[in-house]
């Protein structure tokens, strides 16, 4: 049985995700949609499969996530709707069920934070709101665990009978007769499709194109009902769509007014207003959104970060160690154990250690995002932001660059134009990812030993400078045009639910861990045995005679104007379109104990192969999301082309600069 | 008047949506309709967008967005 979990964006949908299925959740392919959704089963049914679609508005064609959730009810036909509607925002949460009950398929709504709604002294009549909606009601709350037991039951219920909405009426009179004209034309017609009437019908009112096509209906019937539809604007003294917006909401106010008793005031809405009078204040806004990410960044690489960091390098060494003693005595033959300690462990455990640093920036970022910050930061950021010819809401996609370019990628969706997606991705990329921090903190001790910090900051700052750049350039040639307009929720504050962090923090560490022992593993065993063995499959004295050594150094000759020109580090590119991470462990299998300065002649080199890693293709997962992105894999292969044109320009640029100015100091 | 000339804090009633295309839906979706009671809660830090309150949420739009919305003060 396969159940939707459908709401607005901000109603606690992911919350109660979550409390459906616990931490058996992963991304399922659905072929008719051309997009992963997140699924699970249901912890009380396990042959319940619960899809968690994007939180929408609406089920206009309006954003990419409305309309693939449009497809999926469409093609994949749940077998059943859980709804979810905030319940202290009950109205415009309605406004989406009203268009889910269209679509026929059975349906429960679940109104969530009923607790905000009787803690506050408000009151909603759950039976009373069934009977007009004609579907069960269930008020739960899913950030206290509260109704959820009883929610799965009552879906199950439901889809088990194939209880699909009862029909409920409420249209004013000239929509109401609109309607029915309609119906009696493409009635016919619709026999053979399955596409759901009543839904047909207000699309059709709508003009939405997409389903119009569908219904292949001649031009006279088209005319026919466009007449009839003139008719309606007429008497309701509205267009179409003021006219069927306003149908809903009036009668939306009615079961309002007859089943909700609203609470006087709100303490969490009182909340809000105290937290945005400082945040959002008109001068401290900027300054303190600034000293919040700055915050975050020195929270995860200084402080936080580098305990957790100490403490998983301590147990892989002494894991190695452990390992390196038991091969010796088991008498294992030296070239497996070769390939045990120099190839795997120095390769995977490299990463590893990484693991506690990329998991804090997560964490942090799910807090901003979960307790309605990111939403302000949209807010403060629209008129910046839309100078470099982006709306406000690609600030979100753009900071969660910096944990992992994929889900910026995928986040992107969320955004309301094609170009402005478009371009976002575009940029998303020189937002430094959590990936390539090993390698920052690799450098950075070798070669700007106290200076981390700045080093760091000043990665970033470059990468964020270079993307400003390429937004200038952008808006000039491909995404000529205006940013999509900014109209965006601003959510009350509320306290990030700990289990929804936690298990995404799960979710980002087992992916960590899996690329670790897939990727990377893969990685450095095969680049242990090119350094290994030479073309005649013969164990090489040296790894300059090697394998790896001829692929290296057949492509280094194209870094020397970057300032560095030994195989070891072309090779450690080469092996970093992978995965940013087997940069590092390449360099470590390459050079094993020795340190990173044998392979530069001066810092400025290094800090060039620096610029040029931060700035060339990503890796082969960010490259296969902007590919399904664009749709296009002509598109993504110019696209990394591209990246690694401007890593190699930047890189020169440089290179040649810094040195002369060096020069000039000397 | 249009809705970006409310000052911070006054209230009014929407008289009609006038925007094009995907925004006039956008505007409708999100419950901005002909009655509706809209109050002004603050203008970001930049001067735009404009931060308004409506059927008991928050809601953000632009101020050239907001001028497509005719209103009466209440």
């Amino acid at each position: 049985m396969v159940i939707a979990l459908i709401g607005n964006q901000n109603c606690g949908k992911t919350t109660l995700f979550n409390r459906l299925t616990g931490a058996r959740q992963h991304v399922g392919n659905f072929p008719g949609v051309t997009v992963d959704a997140k699924t699970g089963q249901m912890k009380a049914f396990p042959e319940c499969c619960v899809v968690d679609l994007p939180g929408i508005y609406s089920l206009r064609p309006y954003s990419g996530e409305e309309l693939l959730t449009r497809h999926f009810l469409l093609q994949e036909k749940p077998d059943g709707i859980i709804n979810i509607a905030d319940a202290t925002n009950i109205e415009r949460n309605l406004y989406l069920t009203l268009q889910v009950l269209e679509m026929g398929i059975p349906t429960v709504l679940a109104l969530n934070m009923m607790d905000e709604v009787t803690g506050n002294g408000g009151k909603i009549d759950v039976k009373g709101m069934a009977d007009m909606l004609g579907v069960p009601v269930v008020p739960i709350s899913a950030a206290k665990n509260e109704g959820i037991a009883l929610l799965a039951q009552t879906m199950v219920e439901t889809a088990g009978q194939k209880q699909a909405p009862h029909a409920i009426s409420y249209d004013a009179e000239p929509i109401k007769r609109c309607k029915r004209e309609i119906m009696s034309f493409i009635q016919p017609v619709l026999k053979e499709q399955a596409t759901p009437l009543s839904f047909c019908v207000t699309k059709l009112i709508e003009q939405d194109q997409e389903i119009v096509d569908s219904l292949h209906l001649s031009a006279k019937e088209l005319e026919q009902v466009e007449s009839t539809v003139a008719r309606m604007e007429r008497q309701c003294g509205l267009d179409r769509n003021a006219a069927l917006a306003e149908n809903r909401y009036a009668f939306i106010e009615r079961v309002c007014a007859k089943n909700v008793q609203k609470a006087k005031q709100s303490k969490e809405k009182q909340r809000s207003i105290r937290i945005d009078r400082i945040l959002m204040n008109r001068v401290l806004a900027l300054p303190l959104f600034f000293l919040i990410i700055l915050t975050v960044f020195w929270l995860t690489f200084s402080v936080i970060g580098p305990i957790g960091q100490a403490a998983m390098e301590k147990g892989i060494a002494f894991l190695s160690a452990a390992i390196d003693q038991a091969l010796t005595a088991a008498h294992v033959h030296p070239i497996l154990q070769s390939l045990c300690m120099e190839g795997i462990f120095s390769g995977v455990g490299s990463v590893l250690s990484f693991l506690p640093i990329i998991l804090i920036l997560f964490f942090f970022l799910s807090l901003l995002e979960d307790s309605g910050y990111m939403t302000r930061i949209a807010f403060v950021m629209d008129k910046p932001m839309r100078k470099i010819g982006l709306s406000g809401k690609s600030i979100v996609p753009l900071l969660i660059g910096f944990g992992c370019t994929v889900p910026a990628v995928m986040s992107t969706r969320t955004l309301p134009s094609e170009r402005d997606r478009k371009m976002t991705i575009l940029l998303i990329p020189y937002m430094s990812c959590s990936a390539k921090i090993p390698i920052y903190a690799m450098f950075s001790a070798a070669f700007f030993a106290g200076g981390k910090a700045f080093i760091l900051f000043e990665i970033y700052l470059i990468g964020i400078l270079i993307s400003l750049v390429a937004a200038t350039v952008l808006r000039r040639t491909l995404y000529k045009g205006e940013a999509a307009e900014f109209v965006m929720e601003l959510p009350n504050y509320r306290i990030p639910s700990m289990k929804s962090v936690l298990i995404l923090m799960w979710e980002k560490a087992k992916d960590f861990i899996m690329k670790a022992f897939t990727v990377i593993f893969m990685a450095s065993i095969v680049i242990w045995f090119l350094q290994s063995f030479d073309v005649h499959m013969q164990l090489v004295a040296q790894t300059g005679d090697s394998m790896l050594a001829g692929v290296g150094k057949f492509l280094s000759p194209l870094f020397r104007p970057l300032g560095f020109d030994r195989w070891e580090l072309a090779t450690a590119l080469v092996t970093g379109l992978t995965a940013k991470e087997t940069v590092i462990s390449t360099l470590s299998v390459l050079t094993g104990d020795a340190s990173l300065t044998i392979l530069f002649a001066d810092k400025i080199a290094a800090f060039s192969f620096l610029l040029f890693t931060l700035l060339y293709t990503p890796c082969a997962a960010s490259f296969a999301a902007i590919r399904r992105e664009f749709r296009s894999f002509s598109k993504a292969i110019l696209i990394a082309l591209s990246q690694c044109l401007v890593a190699y320009t930047v890189a020169f640029v440089f290179y040649h600069f810094a040195s002369l100015v060096m020069m000039f100091l000397a | 008047m249009t809705l970006n000339e409310l000052k911070v804090g006054q209230s009014a009633k929407i008289l009609s949506v006038g925007a094009k295309g995907a925004l006039r839906l956008r505007l409708l979706d999100m419950g901005l309709i002909p009655k509706t009671i809209v109050t002004v809660r603050r203008i970001a830090p930049m001067g735009d967008p404009i931060e308004i309150d409506l059927r008991g949420y928050e809601l953000s739009l632009r101020i050239s967005d907001a001028k497509n919305i005719i209103v009466e003060a209440v």
